[in-house]
């Protein structure tokens, strides 16, 4: 599996023809079955999509539609049942577990609605953990997660546990972690949902924000008015893309 | 992921969880204080044996009066040893150094206030001599003292204290063996009662003959210690005594003695091998309770990571793999081991030096043993840490991360 962990270009080049050079995930008939005692749900019925760098994209949907299925597919805690499935260039529906893990580490950053923090450490060394993971030595790691928490406007609550943070500070951490290890797409999985409306405005201008300076983000809502933010829809249902088109909004 | 994380991630586990990793832990620790203390017993016991054994001296042994036959009627009461065997044995036995005769009775003895039942040893002065004893305060009775009946008196060492008084301050003062007055000249060494029926502390020496004459009235021995010359084997002393002996009770050839003769070396080291299975036996009961406080920890662990799906979760999106997670609970299993078998080696050796103050028991705490304890219980962990360790490394990340 080396193969799949190469030089990017030289993945990118492996790319299928028809699919655009700068595309961070590229997906071809993505299918994922479940089997529920015996009966097969179909939770997504083939998933074409591409997104391009430095895209922000709302994943839409409502319960039920596939978001939660496509998302874990594309954050590679799942693996297909039938499709391709391409993270800047690696041909991720290959993979088996580790270099699923390995992929997760370095490629993406995941946001989630409960923030999922380890309650005992601080907010620097949950910021840490990815690059622990990494095998980063310990001054390096340090640094790095100092550098991600100020990027997010905590540079004064390092030392914080999560219980010692606002909602949205515990956020900020979260997004702090995920983007510690520069990964190639931000996933965001209901960011907002367990945040008041102001806090959600300040998250998503902080989105806003890192997409100008490049980040690629993948947002999953069921909220029209925090998919507003995003520059393109991705409407999902009964397991298909039901509409995909850019929104009026320019970044 | 590096092993000093997993094991900084471990310890903040357990002390976040104070409480429950004590009385998880606590199964280790009684089972490795367990085993240490127990081996620490038996290896007491079986030095005590040793010593006794290298006290003895390897040139000694003991005669007994037998079971007399006549035709297929045994009879115990014609069988003696008596002072004539002894006067026999000092006159034609050629191969031994010293022949010590043991007349014994047990006689009320009364010292100021106090009055006891104890033994009372009719001996000769070379007694001290062949039982490795030593005199600290005042002297042994000489034969010149026996020959003329001195009526004197050497106590063992627990006597004076028996009788509550001061050896040093006992010496010259006179005590009363069947009501007949004894002059106290000495008192001898300790010896210990690790094995036998008597504790040879207990009791008192009197010369032979004023045994014989003015305290039992009888020229019954009841026994011989006999010390064979340097350069002579035991065996070839025996077969010298079992010569004399049997012309002197007139055994005819193939007759059975009439008289046991017991090396005490052998003696002991039948004890010393049932000490040995003695110590294996208790020390395989407290590795029992060493597997059971293993399956303490395995039943913590699998809760632990039930608690902590989330947390598993999390780690696994953020990029652990199956390894890490693994490594991360086995960690904390080998750790809460770890920690019990350290805290369990204080126990045991507290234990240990606590039983040999207070009940003066015989130990010897065997660095051995605390090594063995202490990888037992680092197996311990490893072995039932990896069930639960491996539960976790299975988890599914998105169930994992769903858990409420």
């Amino acid at each position: 599996m080396t193969a799949g962990l190469g030089d990017t270009a030289e993945r990118m080049a492996r790319l299928p023809a028809d699919v655009p050079k700068n595309a961070v995930i590229v997906t071809r008939n993505l299918q994922r079955d479940y089997d529920m005692g015996g009966e097969v749900v179909h939770a997504l019925r083939g998933v074409d999509l591409a997104i391009r760098q430095n895209e922000f994209v709302a994943i839409m949907g409502a319960s039920g539609s596939g978001k939660s299925t496509l998302m874990n597919l594309i954050g590679c805690l799942d693996s297909p049942t039938g499709g391709e499935y391409w993270l800047n260039g690696h041909r991720v529906s290959e993979l088996g577990d580790d270099e699923l893990a390995r992929i997760r580490n370095k490629e993406i950053g995941f946001v989630f609605q409960t923030f999922n923090l380890l309650p005992r450490a601080s907010a620097l060394h949950n910021v840490e953990l990815p690059l622990v993971y990494a095998g980063m030595g310990a001054r390096e790691r340090r640094a790095a997660a100092a550098d991600a928490l100020t990027r997010v406007g905590l540079q004064d609550r390092m030392e914080h546990r999560p219980n010692e943070l606002s909602g949205g500070q515990r956020q900020r951490v979260a997004i702090a972690r995920a983007l510690v290890n520069r990964p190639s797409i931000l996933l965001a999985d209901e960011p907002t949902g367990n945040l008041d409306s102001a806090t959600s405005e300040e998250i998503m201008a902080l989105f806003e924000g890192l997409h100008r300076d490049g980040q690629t983000i993948v947002l999953v809502t069921h909220e029209t008015d925090i998919a507003a933010h995003a520059l393109r829809q991705v409407h999902l249902k009964d397991g298909r893309v039901e509409r995909d088109f850019v929104t009026g909004r320019t970044a | 992921m590096l092993v000093g994380e997993t094991l900084a991630v471990a310890l903040s586990s357990i002390r976040s969880n104070a409480l429950r990793s004590v009385l998880t832990m606590l199964g280790i620790i009684i089972g490795v204080g367990a085993v240490i203390t127990m081996v620490a017993l038996g290896s007491g016991a079986q030095k005590a044996v040793e010593e006794r054994i290298a006290a003895l001296g390897a040139n000694v042994f003991t005669v007994f009066a037998g079971q007399g036959r006549s035709g297929a009627v045994m009879i115990t009461d014609r069988t003696i040893l008596s002072t004539d065997d002894y006067e026999a044995l000092e006159r034609d036995a050629t191969l031994l150094k010293a022949v010590v005769p043991e007349a014994q009775s047990s006689q009320q003895v009364v010292f100021g206030n106090q009055n006891r039942n104890l033994n009372i040893i009719g001996t000769t002065a070379e007694y001290v001599d062949v039982h490795n004893y030593t005199v600290p305060y005042g002297r042994m009775f000489t034969n010149g003292d026996d020959a003329s009946r001195q009526r004197y008196a050497v106590l063992g060492s627990s006597v004076p204290e028996e009788l509550g008084a001061n050896p040093a301050a006992m010496i010259h003062q006179t005590l009363l063996i069947r009501g007949i007055p004894f002059e106290i000249v000495g008192v001898l060494s300790a010896k210990g009662a690790a094995g036998g029926f008597q504790n040879p502390d207990e009791q008192i020496l009197i010369p032979l003959h004023t045994a014989q004459y003015r305290v039992f009235g009888s020229k019954r021995l009841r026994s011989m210690s006999i010390q064979v010359k340097d350069s002579v084997p035991i065996e070839q002393g025996m077969v010298d005594l079992e010569r004399v002996l049997r012309r002197q009770h007139h055994i005819r050839p193939g007759g059975e003695n009439d008289f046991i003769i017991r090396n005490q070396q052998d003696v002991l080291q039948t004890q010393q091998q049932a000490t040995q299975v003695f110590t294996t036996l208790l020390a395989s009961i407290a590795a029992v309770s060493l597997v059971v406080g293993g399956i303490g920890i395995m039943n913590i662990m699998l809760v632990s990571v039930t608690e902590r799906t989330r947390e598993i979760g999390v780690r696994k999106a953020l990029g652990a793999t199956r390894g890490n997670i693994l490594l991360q609970f086995l960690i904390e299993a080998l750790t809460l081991c770890i920690l019990g078998g350290a805290i369990g080696i204080l126990l045991g050796v507290g234990t240990t030096v606590v039983l040999a103050r207070v009940m003066q028991w015989n130990t010897l705490i065997s660095p051995l043993a605390v090594v063995v304890a202490f990888g037992f219980s680092a197996l311990v962990g490893l072995f039932f840490g990896i069930w639960p360790a491996r539960r976790a490394a299975r988890l599914d990340p998105i169930v994992a991360l769903r858990y409420e």
